[in-house]
Order: structure tokens, then sequence, then C-alpha cells
């Protein structure tokens, strides 16, 4: 009987542990929009995407010009990313010689957990006064993206590598004895294949795309406007709020927690994104 | 034979792109390594890990820096170990998928996954510090990062579980254990392998975090004396010797070698066990 | 080797938590003075409080960086029990005691090889307002020019916007920066940019092998001295704000950092020490 009572109260405690780590994501959306929530009365929703722009000293608080700049550095990202960690994957799985493909692996592993203050600080020293030689400034949304892509590339490569490898090898053997080269292998047999694993791998890619904040910061260059080339300047979300939190005040900081909100709004939008892509695969 | 010689020609181009493609990826990390290893390495040395910064960070060394960021590190995982393996059981062993209860959990930890670092900043210094009135502090950093960390170890626990074949949890039965003692004495030690790994990871996350502990642990740059003290991060770090401190460009070089040179070393050391025990890389657990 | 690792984890975690725990009933017996506000007079006040500390070992000093406005506002709700505001005080807020503890100028700047040696005001209106894009107007190479500013909230760009009668909606920026050190990392990596910092930080750099050059404003040179001397037009005090009449250590702090023997901090921070003007 006792035995029941331990067993009751063990799944009771972790029935609570659950709870508990399930209500964090509520706490964290509660207290961003409980802040948020004075500049929405305030100002007003609608000014967030109706003003000419974000000046918080003189009252104009639009966020659009940094949603452009978080979508168009994360998009050149994923889109540089992907292509190039896929074939990373092949490479490792259908091309190099066993001794070039397992310190490759590792060394895309290693890459997966540099800081990003450590990209962003290199990226400032370096990458930046290179770009400048091409067309100054230098900090610019091509900075930005050519960061994220390094950023990024590891979560695409081990995702596409893992699912690749996944691929049974009877099919690829069965595709070599009906003659396909191995390009063709790879494009027809294998590709297809993997291809759930790589779309979680970008899914997820783009999510730390769009969070990433302080290499952004660093090489960016943070003007409130929306580019238009790729050597103009952007300023994405996050760095808005990385920027400007330490000096606001009153509703200019109520505005930043705003821009965390819409930070999250995208994010939910992208989970979502992905469960529905990963439904539609798996009913049809 | 034209198509023949057309499809050797495109497979000769593959090998081409595939090689290439894969010798730039390695060269950009090979450059930013050597770059900071270059710039970095004469500064790093047993005096520049021990010593306190001096000057605004140009001169002196890491010191307390390295203790802040072990005692924000540790906070994190002491705090997130008992809710993540928590939860990781409760996911594996005791809900089928249909639950309720679980759908709710296994949905936010997912979005919870996703929130970007610096909106965990924007909670921690609105809760934490104001709410808890625990101010900028390790106490306050080190609670933010637990919450940021908490998915991915979860995660990994949960991996570490599910990859027990289900014959341990058939004879416990048969034997007429517990279910709590077949959790402490059979499962939990067969489980090991996640939970180093979720771990090792988590510290990893923890340790590179630079937007979260801005507006938590603050950058009060000497030795905490207790947890309620504000510390600097090594992150917070280099990014202000890098951005606002003139002649910090050195330093912060050496400084980020040391980071890199950590994280490096706790990344191996997670994909080395993810391999070995789970046999799977660090990136899709 | 598993169950070993186990073990050995839980070890760690519990000397961990010790270490964690115990240090904390020693703070009682220590004084924590807490500075917050503008990141120009940050390192400075660190510099002091390090100093301070060592004359009074029951004393800690925590410097926070945030902006001046924060530290108005922390000073007056009294989460700090000291502000640190890198200009003079305005009307509304004369509820504070202010204590200037050196002196900064901000500075234009550019990169070292670009020719051109002073601009007017009113060509540095017109190049911050959009007007003029190339440098050849204003006397140099053909190339265009690389506005850089400051983002909302920070002093500098306050002063700089009131010198010059500016809005900041009017300036066409190509690159927004947030301290100091950042704005001369963007000119000095960019021949074609111009920017406004601080002038300590400025000097400091110019003088430690840093590829930018210190442009006059209203043909006076920037510089310590000019600072010093009260002929530099874009100048302001560096202060410490206080609510209410300050007493025990926030008095002892505040004196010292008005005192003769920090003035070596105040000059190797490139800051114009205050009581000898």
């Amino acid at each position: 009987m006792s035995r029941f009572r331990v067993d009751e109260g063990l799944l009771w405690s972790l029935r609570g542990v659950a709870f508990l780590a399930g209500t964090i994501v509520v706490f964290v959306v509660a207290f961003v929009g409980w802040e948020a929530s004075a500049a929405l009365r305030s100002v007003g929703l609608s000014r967030f995407v109706t003003d000419p722009s974000w000046y918080p000293s003189e009252g104009l608080y639009s966020v659009l010009p940094m949603l452009v700049g978080t979508v168009l550095v994360t998009a050149g990202a994923v889109l540089t990313a992907t292509p190039l960690g896929i074939m990373a994957a092949i490479f490792c799985n259908h091309y190099a010689p066993a001794f070039v493909a397992r310190p490759y692996r590792r060394m895309i592993e290693l890459m997966s957990g540099i800081p990003s203050v450590v990209y962003g600080f290199w990226g400032l020293v370096t990458l930046v006064p290179l770009i400048a030689q091409v067309e100054p400034p230098g900090t610019s949304l091509l900075a930005g993206i050519m960061i994220l892509t390094v950023m990024i590339l590891p979560t695409v490569t081990l995702f596409a590598d893992s699912s690749i490898g996944r691929v049974s090898e009877e099919y690829t053997r069965g595709a070599a004895a009906l003659g396909l080269t191995r390009w063709a292998t790879v494009c027809h047999v294998v590709l297809p294949a993997a291809r759930p694993g790589i779309v979680a791998g970008v899914f997820l890619a783009t999510a730390r795309a769009i969070g990433e904040t302080m290499a952004v910061l660093m090489v960016c260059g943070n003007v409130v406007k929306t580019p238009g080339s790729l050597f103009d300047p952007v300023r994405t979300l996050t760095a808005n709020i990385a920027l400007e939190m330490a000096y606001a005040m009153g509703d200019h900081r109520s505005a930043l927690f705003v821009t965390g909100l819409v930070l999250f709004l995208l994010i939910v939008a992208l989970v979502w994104g992905a469960e529905l892509a990963g439904e539609g695969r798996a009913r049809g | 034979m034209d198509s023949l010689a057309r499809s050797q020609r495109g497979e000769k181009l593959a090998q081409v792109v595939m090689w290439s493609s894969a010798a730039l990826v390695s060269a950009v990390f090979l450059w930013m390594l050597s770059d900071l290893v270059t710039n970095g390495l004469g500064r790093v040395s047993w005096e520049f890990l021990t010593s306190s910064p001096s000057d605004s960070g140009r001169a002196g060394g890491i010191g307390p820096i390295v203790v802040s960021t072990l005692l924000i590190v540790s906070v994190a995982m002491v705090v997130a170990i008992p809710i993540g393996v928590g939860t990781a059981v409760y996911l594996a062993e005791f809900t089928s998928t249909e639950s309720l209860l679980g759908r709710l959990v296994r949905r936010s930890l997912d979005v919870l996954a996703g929130v970007p670092s610096i909106v965990f900043g924007l909670f921690g210094s609105a809760f934490f510090c104001k709410t808890l009135g625990l101010g900028f502090s390790i106490l306050s950093g080190g609670l933010t990062l637990a919450c940021m960390v908490l998915p991915i170890l979860i995660r990994s626990v949960e991996v570490g579980f599910r990859e027990i074949p289900d014959h341990y949890r058939l004879s416990a039965a048969a034997l007429g254990l517990s279910r709590t003692s077949t959790l402490l004495h059979l499962l939990l030690p067969a489980a090991a392998p996640g939970l180093a790994v979720g771990l090792v990871l988590g510290i990893g996350r923890a340790a590179a975090e630079t937007a979260a502990l801005i507006f938590t642990s603050g950058y009060v740059d000497r030795t905490p004396e207790s947890v309620l003290d504000s510390g600097r991060a090594l992150s917070v770090h280099i990014f202000d010797l890098s951005m606002n401190v003139p002649g910090g460009t050195p330093n912060a070089y050496a400084a980020a070698l040391v980071l890199l040179g950590l994280l490096l070393l706790i990344n191996g050391a997670a994909s080395g066990l993810a391999h070995r025990w789970l046999g799977r890389n660090i990136a899709t657990l | 080797m598993k169950r070993a690792l186990v073990v050995g984890g839980i070890l760690l975690l519990a000397g961990l938590t010790g270490w964690l725990v115990l240090p904390s009933s020693a703070q009682a017996k220590r004084t924590k003075l807490v500075l917050t506000g503008s990141s120009t007079v940050a390192p400075l006040a660190a510099e002091i409080g390090k100093r301070f500390e060592a004359l009074h070992p029951g004393v800690r000093v925590d410097v926070q960086t945030g902006g001046s406005s924060r530290g108005i506002r922390d000073a007056r709700e009294q989460v700090a029990d000291i502000g640190m505001v890198s200009r003079a005080l305005k009307e509304g807020e004369q509820d504070l005691l202010s204590f200037s503890i050196a002196r900064d100028g901000v500075c234009l700047i550019v990169h070292q090889d670009n020719p051109v040696a002073a601009l007017s005001d009113a060509q540095v209106v017109a190049i911050y307002t959009g007007q003029i894009r190339n440098w050849k107007e204003v006397g140099g190479k053909d190339a265009p020019i690389t506005v850089v500013n400051k983002a909302e909230g920070r002093s500098t760009l306050e002063l700089f916007l009131h010198h010059f009668k500016l809005k900041n909606s009017q300036i066409e920026a190509h690159v927004v920066i947030g301290d100091n050190e950042q704005g001369v990392k963007t000119v000095a990596g960019n021949p074609d940019a111009l920017g406004y910092v601080s002038i300590g930080t400025a000097e400091y750099d110019a003088t430690h092998g840093v590829e930018i050059k210190l442009l006059p404003v209203g043909g006076v040179a920037a510089s310590i001295e000019t600072v010093e001397n009260g002929t530099f037009p874009l100048s302001r005090p560096l202060n410490l704000v206080f609510r209410g009449e300050p007493e025990g250590v926030a008095r002892l702090f505040l004196d010292y950092a008005r005192s003769e023997e920090v003035q070596d901090l105040v000059r190797n921070q490139y800051f114009v020490p205050i009581s000898r003007r």
C-alpha cells in the first residue's frame, strides 16, 4: 500500500515540476506584455506600424523598419546557409573519404558552440573593414547576413547530416546498381528521403537567426531605415532592444518591450509554421 | 553515349562544387580561429586569467570575470537541473503523447526553445530584477539563464530516457519493483548519458550568452562576494571592451580567445558524449 | 564509468551550492554604494570607486552603466545611491543635487587619411541632414560621406543636436552606434566616415595609434586643453547626482570623487579635472 503512495507522490511532484516548466513561457509573455502595456495604452497599437519612423525622443514609435530589417537579415542568412549546409552534409556522407568526413563533422559541431559575441567581435574588426573597402560604411545588411550565415550553418549542416546519414544504404546501393551517378543518386534518392530532417533544421536555424542579437548589433550599422541595397545599414528588432534598453525610460522603455513582444510573436508563428509543415508532410 | 558523357561531366562538376563548398566553410572557421589566436594568444597567461582588470579592462586580467561567469552558470544549472530532469522524466516515462498536460508542456517548451535570448533578458529584468527585487545580480542572471537552457536540457534528458530499452522497465515491473524505485535504481542511472550531455550543452549555452545577461547580471567587474552582487560575465566583458572601452581591443581579443577555448572544450565534450552514448550529433537532440 | 560520472556530478553540484550559499552570510558587514547612469562617466566612476574601496575597506562601490537619463531616474527613485549624468542638469531636474567630477567635450572625428582639416558648423549641419553627400563638396576627395550618428537616449547625441540645432529625425545617418568606442572603430575602419564622440575617447585612441583625426569645432581645436580653458564650444560637465543632502558614505565618496587625489584617474580617462577650472 505504502508503495502506491510513494508512486502517487512521485507522479504528482513530477506533474508539478513539468507544469512549472510549461508555465515559464506564460510567465515570459505575461511580464513582457505587462511592461509593454503602458506604451500600448498611451501610444496605441496602431502607431507602432503607422508612425513614420522610430524616434522615441520625438514620440515616434514605428517598429516596421526594424521588422523589415529582421526579416531581410534572416532571409538572407537562411537562403545562403541552407544550400551551403546541405552541400556540406552531402559532402560528409557521399563525397568525402572517412578520414576527411570525421574531422569535418567535428569541426562543424565545434562551430555550433562559438558564442555570438565572438562572432560579432570578429565581424566588427575583420569583416566590416573588408566590406567597407568595397562600399562604405561596411556595417551593413551584407555583413549581418554573412555573420548570421556562419552562425546558423552548423545547425543546418548537422540536421541535414544526421537525416542524410539515416537514409538506408540499400536505397543508395540500389540506385548505384541502376547505373545512376553519385550526384543523381543524391538528388533523386537521398535528398527526398532526408527532406523532413533538413526542413526541421532550417526552421530551427531560422529561429536562431531571428533571435540573434549581439553579433548583429555589432556589424549591422543599426540605422532605423528600410535598406535600399545590400550595403545599406539595417537595425533588427533584437538590436533595437539591446541598443536602447539601458538608456530608456517611460514610454520609450515600454515601447522596447513592445519590440520584444513582436519578436515573440514572430517565433510563435515560426514554430506554428514548422508544425504545419510537419503535419502536411505526414499527411502527404 | 552523349548523355553518359554529360552525366559524367555533371558528376565531375558536382564533385568540384562539393569539395569547394566544404573548403569554404572550413576556411571561414580557420580564418576566424587563426585571427583570434594570433591577436589574442600573446596576452593570455595564468596572470591574465587570475588578475583583476584595471583601467576599465584595458590592462590587467579577467580573474573576477571568470569567477562571475562560473557563478552565473552554476546558479543556472543548479536551478535548471531539478526542474529539467523532473520534466523530462515526466514526459518520457509518465505520460502518453495524447495526455493534455504532456502535450501542453511539450508545445510550450517548443516555443520556449525558440524565444530569443534578448526577450529572456527583458523578462529577467522585469521579473527577477524588478518584481522580485533581486536587482542587478548574479542570481537574477543565473535564474534568467536557467529558464533559457531548460528546453535543451529537457530534450537531451528525455532522449536519454527514450534510449533505454523497454525490457528494463518490463523486468522491473515483473520483479514487482515500484515505479519510484524502478526510476531511482534502474532508469536514472541508465539515462545518465542524456543527463550528462544535457548538462554539458546547457553549460555551454549559458556560458556563451550575452544578451540575456546585460540587463540582469550587470557590468560590475569585480569579484562578487555573494550571488546577490552584480557580476560581469565573460561575454559581456568582451562586448564592453570592444564597443565601449577605447584601447580595449587587445584585451578583447584575449578574452574572446579564452571564451572560445572554453566553449570549444565544453562543446567538444558534449559532442563526444552525444556520439558515444546517444549515437547522434548535438544539434539534432 | 557512467555511475561514477553521475556521482561526481552530484558532488560537484553540492559543492557549488555550498559555495554559493556560504559567502552570502559575510555580506551583511559591508556597506554597498550603487552608482548607475552614463556610460561615459562609468569607467571613471569605477576607477574612483576602486581607489575609494582601498581607503575604506568596509565599503563596496558598484557601478552599472546605462544612460544619463537612467542615472537621473535611478537617483530620483533611489534605486541607486548616486546617479551618473554626462551633462548639466535640466530645468525639471533641480530636485537633485549635482556634483561635477570632470569635464568632457564632444568632437567630430574623421579617418586619419581624410584630407579635410576642418568643417564649418553649416557644413556639419548640411552633411548630417543629407544635403552634402560627398567629401568633394567640402574640399575633400571624391567619395561619399558615411554619416555616423548615436543611438537614442545618449547625452552625447543630445549635446550634439542642441549645439547644431538639429532634430534627430532630420539626420540621415548611415551608421548608428551605441557607445563611443564603437564610433571610433567605425571611423577608423572607414576612410570616408564622419562621426562625433567624447573627446576623452577620441584623444585616447588618437594618441594610441588608432587611425582617427579630431576636427575643430567652430574654429577651436578639439583637445583636452581647449575644453580645460573653456574655449571649446561643445563641452559638458560629468556629474554625480544625489537626491537630498548626502551623508555618511555617500558624502565621503562625493567629496573624494572631486578631490585632488583622483585627478590622475580623471586624466587617465582623458577627461579634464574640475577643480583646476
